[in-house]
């Protein structure tokens, strides 16, 4: 029972990983940046549901909803301010420019709420299962989460398939100046990458959160590099490698943790990433791009 | 007497100028010492700014000439600290010479990180720009976690190592603990002198000026301005990459080891990712490629916090946007038309005021 409960809670936190890693993976297949600052939204997500809940007290429901929001805009924002004069910039700039944005939210958060950790409330109305006469319980958020996760996946999927806009996603990841030539707007498609990829990471900050309790200006930047290490993992730009990448990743977490050793966890997951990118850069579902001169 | 110097060619004429300018600002340092108007404050100050800007040099060949991000810098110099700290404690009474001990500790932690920067290189660098800064921050970020939890002790019978902790080491009465986890190395001789680290600098600077102009630091430039041209022209990629990589990884570790003889306990989880931006934030501050930048940028930004004590709070704020507002200023192109037309513009009133002259 130890076992199962160890992966039921492995396969929680992957689905929260897998989640973030959406936005990570988006914003790489189309962008072709990794967007550092994406674990610091979630973060700042994280933070804007704290103020509404705990000190507004307001409804759970609608402070994610008011979270989603400002993360949207607070995408949409960098990507115009940071990442957008940069396009043709040397991927060197552009990563050294989401480091910096990334630690200008984090110090921002700072600031604004010091740096000793919050007590999240969870946003998640839902009581443990107990099976098994309580030999095996399951806490609510697991519950909530690995649903969700499979919804906002599918949803995903279906979005970029079959909408308008999802499909010139799929154009400007595959081919920039053919798809402007085809009549897709550029910069609006990535600025709506980012604006998907940020409402998202609000939902995986609720969750996340919601599971963990501790909330503090540098609780998003783990859990971010570690949901870029799950994109990379199921091959970055594909949204069921994602998934599968998240899942994966967030058990082999829990299960080192528990039976190999609890400090070391972090760095077996990191492990895994240079692992991974050695044997097969390309990830599990990941697609070989060639090199041009 | 004049011919003589205009022979000298540009480069060397530049590192002339940074070497010169080290040993004056050594000199003021050393007098104000002397004669006692240095701050305690700023006494304490002195090292580490020697060792903060062997950081950034090193990292600068790396970021600067190589054109590879690596935001691992800071496990190096961590390796560089453990590894002299734990020399140092196991000599101090073997070897009572503190010059000779001290010069010992510098070779085996630049040694020892120097290795592991072959080795992570050999590993990472066949890897691609975004791709290797990730995993130089996840081996830097493995580094910490594993000396976090190391624990070594010796006695009679030798060194005992354990993950766990120190009563699993299973030492004799008698036995030391040198490394205890989370808690670190502590007691380690405070070797490190301002001199010392002055010349550590100095040598650090000139190794990297010697490989930037030789044949080898050009097959270097070459491979940060196009690597697929460098290799249709017959360098060997690999080789330079890792020589590049594993040359910084040394000259970081020779910075950690002046750090842990300047500091009372060294502990891993001050080498995290945080210390690896900061370096980077001298490096793009002073100028990528440009050594005596990484020089001033990483001196200016250690003093300037201290002194500023009001600009505390808010310097990792002004690190970030000094490094988004520097790489927006280098390639945003809104910002080199606006470079390129006031350089115009200059270059007109110069010719008018020249006009104006005649």
């Amino acid at each position: 029972m130890n076992f199962l409960t160890h992966l039921l809670n492995g396969i929680s936190l992957g689905s929260v990983y897998s989640i973030i890693a959406l936005g990570y993976t988006m914003v790489y297949g189309i962008a072709k940046m990794i967007n550092f600052a994406h674990g610091d939204v979630i973060m700042v997500g994280g933070f804007i549901i704290f103020t509404l809940m705990s000190t507004l007290g307001l409804n759970p429901f609608f402070s994610v909803l008011a979270a989603m929001i400002v993360c949207t805009l607070l995408g949409m924002t960098i990507e115009r301010i940071a990442y957008k004069p940069l396009r043709k910039a040397p991927s060197l700039a552009v990563l050294i420019t989401a480091i910096g944005v990334s630690y200008l939210l984090q110090n921002l958060a700072l600031l604004i709420y010091g740096a000793e950790s919050k007590s999240f409330t969870s946003v998640i109305p839902v009581k443990a299962l107990s099976l098994f006469d309580g030999r095996l319980s399951i806490s609510g958020e697991t519950l909530v989460t690995i649903p969700l996760c499979i919804v906002i996946m599918i949803g995903l999927n279906f979005f970029i398939k079959k909408s308008k806009t999802g499909r010139g996603m799929i154009a400007v990841s595959e081919d920039k100046e053919a798809a402007v030539l085809m009549g897709v707007n550029v910069n609006k498609t990535i600025a709506i990458t980012f604006a998907i990829g940020s409402a998202i990471a609000a939902i995986g900050s609720a969750l996340m959160f919601s599971a963990y309790h501790n909330l503090s200006p540098t609780s998003g930047a783990m859990p971010g590099i570690k949901a870029f290490v799950a994109a990379v993992f199921g091959g970055i730009g594909s949204i069921p490698g994602a998934m599968i990448g998240g899942i994966l990743l967030g058990v082999i977490e829990i299960l080192s943790r528990a039976y190999i050793s609890t400090q070391l966890g972090d760095a077996i997951v990191f492990l895994i990433l240079i692992v991974v990118l050695l044997v097969k850069p390309t990830g599990i579902l990941g697609r070989k791009i060639q090199e041009k001169v | 007497m004049k011919s003589k110097m205009l022979k000298i060619n540009k480069s060397a004429r530049s590192s002339i100028i940074t070497v010169g300018m080290i040993l004056i600002a050594y000199i003021i340092c050393q007098a104000l010492i002397v004669t006692g108007n240095m701050s305690n404050l700023l006494q304490n100050l002195l090292v580490s700014m020697c060792y903060y800007a062997i950081m950034a040099v090193s990292l600068n060949l790396t970021v600067g000439f190589l054109g590879q991000l690596s935001l691992g810098h800071a496990g190096f110099m961590c390796l560089g600290a453990f590894a002299g700290a734990i020399f140092s404690k196991c000599t101090v009474n073997a070897i009572q010479n503190t010059f000779i001990r001290f010069t010992l500790a510098i070779l085996l932690g630049a040694v020892v990180a120097g290795l592991f920067g072959i080795f992570i290189g050999t590993v990472v660098l066949r890897l691609r720009g975004d791709y290797l800064a990730i995993v130089t921050l996840a081996f830097g970020e493995i580094i910490k976690n594993v000396l976090n939890v190391l624990y070594i002790g010796y006695d009679s019978k030798g060194i005992h190592l354990s993950m766990k902790d120190a009563i699993s080491l299973n030492l004799e009465d008698g036995g030391i603990v040198l490394v205890k986890g989370a808690q670190g190395i502590s007691g380690t001789p405070r070797d490190a002198t301002f001199t010392v680290s002055v010349i550590l600098l100095l040598i650090t600077y000139l190794i990297i000026v010697n490989l930037v102009n030789s044949r080898s630091g050009r097959a270097i430039m070459a491979i940060r301005d196009n690597s697929i041209a460098a290799e249709s022209v017959g360098i060997n990629i690999t080789k330079y990459k890792i020589l590049a990589f594993s040359i910084s990884a040394a000259l970081a570790g020779i910075a950690g080891v002046l750090y842990s003889h300047n500091i009372a306990t060294v502990q891993s989880s001050k080498f995290g990712y945080n210390l690896s931006i900061m370096i980077l934030v001298f490096v793009v501050l002073g100028g990528m490629g440009n050594l005596r930048g990484s020089i001033i940028s990483a001196v200016l930004l250690t003093l300037l916090p201290e002194y500023l004590r009001f600009l505390r709070d808010y310097r990792m704020l002004i690190y970030s946007i000094v490094l988004i507002v520097m790489m927006l200023y280098n390639w945003a192109p809104a910002c080199v038309a606006w470079r390129n037309k006031l350089s115009s513009n200059l270059a007109a009133m110069l010719k008018k005021s020249k006009k104006e002259e005649l």
